[in-house]
């Protein structure tokens, strides 16, 4: 295997070098030369005017992979419910199955039938794996990861979709290789090669300054975790008409449920869950909100967070925190939003007194609509707002917050 | 016979990616001059195997001995912050290294460390950043304690317990923390809240510069071709953009008073009010 610049074809133009994050290229007597440091990202072969990059040296294999048909949407549930996130995919999940022309499934694994089951159904699902077992009652990846290699290996899905949670994050890359196939982390975007027929799954990298398009090149299924709150939730149109294109009744319901039955026996697990302990009144999990409201260096002292989590209540929010406010101990680790905390993707994020350092960016700019409160100008948060505000926050918040208030009460 | 417990560190050389600036004209990134560090996650891993490594010889049990080794698979330069390492309280480095290493994914990765692994004799810990900051997957940990047929905890926020034989650890969820107690063998990956990493002692710092870090490369591991790399890849990179951003930024004007009217509108007519 080897990477060659084709010195013929070659102009010395130097944007292969410029595109190199590795510092793998050198210009050397207006040639391009790529050195050890290259770790085959292709970046460069991507960049090149001029085809003069090449990868030679492939194995190729070509394998046969028309016994796996459809698409399959992993529904994680918490708290017996599916999580929003299933919705998300089996949404995304049918538009996909649409246009390769296949069933969509989805596989439930579950210790109770989920309150909100019926609600799969609205999304043009075809078929439901559902495995029901009192082994089920906690998040143990090893188990779950167990059952989802059954189902997968049995009904052979071309393309399997799951939740870039945290439990996801972990219990997928396991179940990807047990089955032995290419997983991408964390996708903002998928969609069909319709020519190929295959899965093109595009993910923020370098701290989302960057897109890359993944395939999964000799292995089957095609897998891939996504971002919660990435896809739009879409009713689908392909509802069943008995009911007027309604909803299903119930009897229709169990048309399209598989129930997958195991053998628990031998379902052992490695962990031994001692303890788990819950949200109590700080409300930590920011994703499952539709507005955050962070606040950064800006605020000068842990104190200030009062007026955010003021702000973030009316709204119906939750408590973000730049790096820096985390950092000063000002607010705890969990409400941190950026590259080394979480990446949030609210309707409205609100930052309160935050610079906006490209890692603070990374974890909240694909939000709807952005509202930056900062005394400086020239601040980089105001790059990504859609509204900005040059003002002193202590000034500014508490107007905002009184605004609100008498605008409730006289409703 | 003193049983030798060793607990692996896998670390990862990048591009400092905080520092990229982005060419507002052009919407392209700027390269120049950008460092390559410690994957940041990873310093908080070598700092907890520092700190396990010394919490298990404070059980003062003269049936084992422990030594914490760190691994890097990357290019040749990647030896740079197994000095790092060491400097920073590290007994010793190994790094991973061959072209026909290059191009690997997470999978090929994670494979390519198992066979590294499994030629360090005693191990029993081992930890992981939990992502790193320029691929960001958080996929080799799992995926790397799957080949081993051992567990793995995920964004450990605390250590609460160790023995020759067995881990407590604690893990922050979305909305909740996880206690679990696994047997040894196992595999961890922390994230900023475990700990605070140290800086470079001197005597580490010259333990650094002298230490010997062997290269391992595929002779020595003996892959198969088409089993590491771009090649023993599941997955492929094809196309590589910046991603636009189309939206314009209205700046309000006025008195604070106006600008909070305005704001207040706004989110009256977005319905987020």
């Amino acid at each position: 295997m080897e990477i060659k610049v084709d010195i013929q074809k070659c102009t010395g133009c130097r944007i292969c070098k410029n595109v190199c994050m590795y510092d793998a290229i050198e210009i050397v007597g207006k040639k391009a030369v790529i050195n050890e440091n290259c770790v085959f990202c292709s970046a460069c072969i991507e960049s090149c005017n001029y085809d003069a990059i090449e990868i030679s040296g492939l194995i190729a294999s070509e394998k046969d992979f028309s016994d796996y048909s459809g698409v399959c949407v992993y529904l994680e549930t918490y708290a017996d419910k599916i999580i929003d996130v299933g919705f998300e995919l089996l949404s995304s999940g049918r538009l996909l199955a649409d246009n390769l022309g296949v069933y969509l499934s989805a596989v439930l694994i579950c210790r109770e039938e989920p309150k909100n089951l019926n609600k799969v159904f609205n999304y043009g699902l075809d078929k439901l794996y559902l495995v029901k077992s009192h082994i089920f009652e906690n998040n143990l990846d090893d188990i779950f990861a167990k059952a989802l290699v059954q189902v997968i290996n049995k009904y052979k899905p071309e393309i399997f979709l799951a939740g870039a949670t945290m439990f996801g994050r972990t219990l997928i890359p396991k179940v990807a290789a047990i089955i032995k196939t290419g997983l991408t982390a964390d996708c903002t975007a998928l969609s069909i090669d319709t020519g190929k027929k295959i899965l093109l799954q595009t993910r923020p990298t370098f701290g989302g300054n960057i897109l890359a398009t993944i395939i999964t090149k000799n292995s089957r299924p095609q897998m891939a975790t996504v971002r919660p709150h990435v896809m739009e939730i879409k009713i689908s149109n392909n509802i069943d008409d008995k009911n007027g294109g309604k909803n299903y009744s119930s009897e229709d319901y169990k048309s399209k449920i598989e129930y997958i039955k195991l053998d628990e026996s031998k379902f052992k697990t490695k962990y031994k869950l001692i303890n788990i302990e819950k949200e109590t009144e700080e409300k930590i999990n920011l994703n499952d909100y539709d507005a955050v409201v962070s606040g950064g260096r800006g605020l000068g002292s842990g104190e200030k967070f009062a007026m955010v989590k003021e702000l973030a209540g009316l709204l119906g929010g939750v408590v973000g925190a730049s790096r820096a406010a985390v950092d000063s101990n000002w607010i705890s680790y969990p409400h941190q939003v950026g590259q080394t905390g979480k990446t949030v993707n609210p309707k409205l994020y609100i930052a309160i007194g935050i610079s906006g350092a490209i890692q603070h960016l990374a974890g909240m700019q694909t939000a709807d609509i952005i509202i930056a409160i900062n005394k400086d100008p020239n601040a980089p948060i105001f790059k990504v707002a859609n509204y900005g505000i040059v003002g002193d926050i202590f000034d500014i918040v508490p107007k905002l917050i009184n605004r609100i208030k008498s605008g409730k009460t006289l409703i | 016979m003193i049983e030798k417990i060793r607990i692996i560190v896998c670390i990862k050389q990048v591009p400092a990616v905080m520092e990229i600036k982005i060419n507002p004209e052009t919407n392209t990134l700027i390269r120049e001059g950008i460092e390559n560090i410690i994957n940041p996650f990873d310093t908080y891993a070598i700092e907890e195997g520092v700190r396990l490594k010394a919490r298990l010889i404070a059980l003062k049990d003269n049936s084992f001995d422990v030594e914490v080794i760190a691994i890097s698979m990357g290019p040749p330069q990647s030896v740079e912050i197994l000095r790092e390492a060491i400097s920073l309280g590290i007994d010793s480095g190994v790094l991973v290294s061959d072209r026909a290493f290059a191009g690997s994914d997470t999978w090929a990765t994670a494979y390519t460390l198992s066979k590294a692994i499994k030629k360090i004799e005693g191990w029993k810990i081992i930890i992981l950043g939990k992502q790193t900051l320029d691929g960001d997957t958080g996929q080799v940990g799992p995926e790397l304690a799957h080949i081993l047929n051992i567990p793995f905890i995920g964004y450990a926020s605390k250590i609460t317990e160790i023995s020759r034989n067995k881990m407590v650890i604690k893990r922050l969820m979305e909305d909740r923390y996880e206690t679990f107690e696994v047997r040894l063998p196992a595999a961890i990956s922390v994230g900023k809240d475990i700990n605070i990493p140290g800086i470079p002692s001197l005597r580490g710092k010259m333990k650094s510069r002298s230490a010997e870090i062997p290269v391992w490369g595929n002779e020595y591991l003996g892959m198969e071709a088409k089993e590491c790399g771009l090649n023993g890849s599941y997955t492929q990179v094809i196309k590589i953009f910046t991603p636009e951003h189309k939206h314009e930024t209205l700046m309000l004007s006025g008195t604070p008073d106006e600008q909070v009217s305005e704001i207040y509108s706004k989110l009256k007519e977005l319905n987020l009010i």
